[in-house]
């Protein structure tokens, strides 16, 4: 089978988040980027489904400008086989998506796996907008994903449970945990990760379908009103009477 | 023109999250001039659906096809565009739940609209486009996006918006049919696994969340934990390496990799506050952290704050509350 993985280039979680002067862009400067946590699930599922069908090959795809291909090469030392960059910035969910839809139908993927969500953005929307693109199911979130031959059965996340999927190839699917542990890199990955093929393509379709006008930091905190630990049914007190929550 | 929510149903009631969103797309509705129909999904009453007029809904859109009981994402996505066709909605407005924004990406490229999910708070409207404000990074920031396409749709965070009750209004329930074939519940459910939720209470829905991190020691002293959740009626939850080690299950973990929260409410026993978890509570209301480590980074995030240790202070707690009746 023809896996195809979707990677997004995100600041690492530990970055305090800060924007340039206008609070138009987000401020990149000194800020380390790993592959979307969400998308390491993804990763290592579709490698681990390879490596029982004894065939196949692992694509990772991202879309964004030369500066992500550090994290591309860290797919291919997990174990991708190949990738593909789109050479373009990600403006929104709707222009990623069609860059998807484009290159995963030329490919002829049949399994297309993404993570959760891209944890800079929070969309949770690009898997939904290509399984609409190429008119297949989109499973998300995924919990579990096994394979049957062409036959997928899978455990979706729903508020409060899930739901046990069946659909067959192809699909998009967007993962998160348990699904299975991330690999991470050793260092045979690392060294034929150096030449494995990385293709650049250029971007395809419309423009993006929202833009940002500006962006926000929350509003500070007060400070905390600390309560004597021997008095903590004051608390309660405090809860009902000046926060009124309970 | 008019405005499309969608509500979500359980056993035959309207989610919480969902009175929000009709009060939501009622308040839209209001700015524009125009009024709000509903469209069901799940398992629904009609009598329930009617007191949606509660929250400034008209007319609610019922299709009674059983087997939209359980979400389907092709079934729903096509009743959902059929209802905007009907209306010739511009706007829709439905949950950021797995649901909500599952179905949502689907009908942003079905009927050509520009989607924001996350949503916090009411448009803006500026001419024919919205700005509309919307979580980002993990919790980290907001964002103002422009949503200019003709269509727009919007998911709206739990807890964002409060829910309007006007006593007494009722909406108009009327029957819908979306013609949906065998073919629209491709994607249907062999099996439904819903879980054993302490008290009841949703994690996702809940508006009071008590949750333990590695301080609580082990699994065999949650029922400190659950003792204060069920006299508040609260939800529970925990840290990442509480479920990693199997102390909870794994829907319980919340932050930037599990699952996001926003109550009223948030009690973290026993959790440092790492930036991570943090990501997925920061928009709580109130947060009241305990914890024996008066430099806990918690302690930065939080309105109230005990410096204890949670076997002594969480029974006391839960006496409180119960005191309070
Ligand atoms: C610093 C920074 C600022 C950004 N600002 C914006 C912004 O202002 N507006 C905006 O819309 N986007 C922005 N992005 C781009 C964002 O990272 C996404 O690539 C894109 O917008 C989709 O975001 P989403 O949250 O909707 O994705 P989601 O729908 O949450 O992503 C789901 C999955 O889709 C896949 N995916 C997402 N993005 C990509 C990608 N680029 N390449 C390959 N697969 C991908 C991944 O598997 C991901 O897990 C920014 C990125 C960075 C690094
Ligand atoms: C990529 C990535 C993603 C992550 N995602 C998440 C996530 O989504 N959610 C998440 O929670 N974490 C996440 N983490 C992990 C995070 O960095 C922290 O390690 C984790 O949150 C710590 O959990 P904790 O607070 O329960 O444990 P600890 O950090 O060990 O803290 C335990 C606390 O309990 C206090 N304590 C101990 N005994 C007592 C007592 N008797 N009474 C009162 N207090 C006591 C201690 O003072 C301490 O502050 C992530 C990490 C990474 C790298």
């Amino acid at each position: 089978m023809k896996f195809l993985v979707c990677i997004s280039n995100v600041p690492d979680t530990t970055t305090k988040i800060t924007f340039t002067p206008d609070n138009k862009e987000f401020n990149k400067a000194g800020v380390q980027f790993v592959i979307n946590p969400w998308d390491e699930y993804a990763l290592t599922r579709a490698i681990e489904l390879k490596e029982a069908q004894g065939s196949g090959t692992v694509t990772v795809l991202n879309v964004g400008e030369a500066d992500t291909e550090p994290n591309i090469r860290k797919a291919l030392a997990i174990g991708a086989d190949d990738a593909i960059r789109v050479n373009a910035a990600p403006k929104d969910a709707y222009f990623v998506a069609q860059q998807i839809a484009h290159y995963a139908k030329e490919g002829g993927y049949d399994v297309i796996l993404m993570g959760k969500e891209s944890i800079d953005y929070n969309g949770f929307q690009v898997h939904g907008m290509v399984g609409e693109l190429l008119g297949i199911p989109t499973v998300a979130p995924a919990m579990k994903l096994d394979m049957n031959g062409n036959t997928a059965t899978l455990e979706r996340e729903i508020e409060g449970g899930k739901e046990i999927v069946e659909v067959n190839a192809p699909f998009v699917a967007s993962c998160q945990q348990p699904m299975c542990e991330p690999r991470i890199p050793n260092m045979r990955g690392i060294m034929t990760a150096r030449t494995k093929p990385l293709k650049v393509v250029d971007a395809v379709g419309e423009g993006a379908a929202t833009e940002v006008a500006e962006y926000q930091l929350p509003p500070k905190k007060q400070g905390v009103k600390l309560i004597p630990a021997e008095q903590a049914g004051e608390l309660i007190k405090l809860l009902r009477n000046e926060a009124k929550v309970i | 023109m008019s405005v499309l929510v969608v509500v979500e149903c359980d056993k035959g009631e309207v989610k919480k999250s969902s009175l929000e969103v009709a009060s939501y797309g009622a308040q839209v509705a209001q700015m524009l001039g125009t009024t709000a129909t509903a469209v069901a999904v799940g398992e629904a009453s009609e009598a329930n659906l009617a007191t949606l007029g509660e929250q400034g809904i008209t007319k609610v859109l019922f299709d009674a096809e059983p087997r939209l009981k359980d979400f389907v994402n092709g079934a729903y996505t096509k009743l959902i565009a059929a209802a905007t066709e009907q209306e010739q909605a511009k706007v829709i407005v439905l949950a950021n739940s797995n649901i909500g924004a599952a179905v949502g990406s689907r009908l942003a490229i079905r009927l050509k609209a520009s989607l924001a999910t996350n949503v916090v708070e009411l448009p803006k409207a500026n001419g024919s486009s919205f700005t509309v404000k919307r979580g980002a990074f993990s919790g980290k920031a907001f964002a103002d996006v422009v949503l200019s396409g003709e269509r727009k749709i919007i998911a709206v965070k739990k807890n964002s918006i409060e829910a309007l009750h006007n006593a007494g209004q009722t909406a108009q329930v009327q029957a819908f049919s979306a013609s949906l074939s065998d073919a629209d519940f491709a994607d249907a459910p062999k099996q439904v696994v819903m879980q054993d939720q302490a008290g009841g209470i949703l994690l996702p829905e809940a508006d009071k969340v008590v949750s333990g991190g590695r301080g609580m020691k082990g699994p065999e002293n949650w029922h400190l934990i659950e003792d204060l959740a069920k006299a508040l009626g609260a939800a529970t939850a925990c840290s990442k390496p509480v479920s990693d080690v199997d102390w909870r299950p794994h829907h319980e973990h919340v932050g930037q990799t599990g699952i996001t929260v926003s109550p009223n409410l948030y009690i973290a026993c026993g959790i440092s506050g790492a930036i991570q978890h943090l990501a997925g509570v920061n928009s709580s209301k109130v947060i009241v952290v305990i914890n024996k480590d008066p430099e806990a980074p918690f302690f930065k995030a939080a309105d109230y704050g005990i410096v204890g240790d949670v076997f002594d202070v969480l029974p006391k707690l839960t006496q409180a509350v119960k005191e309070l009746g």
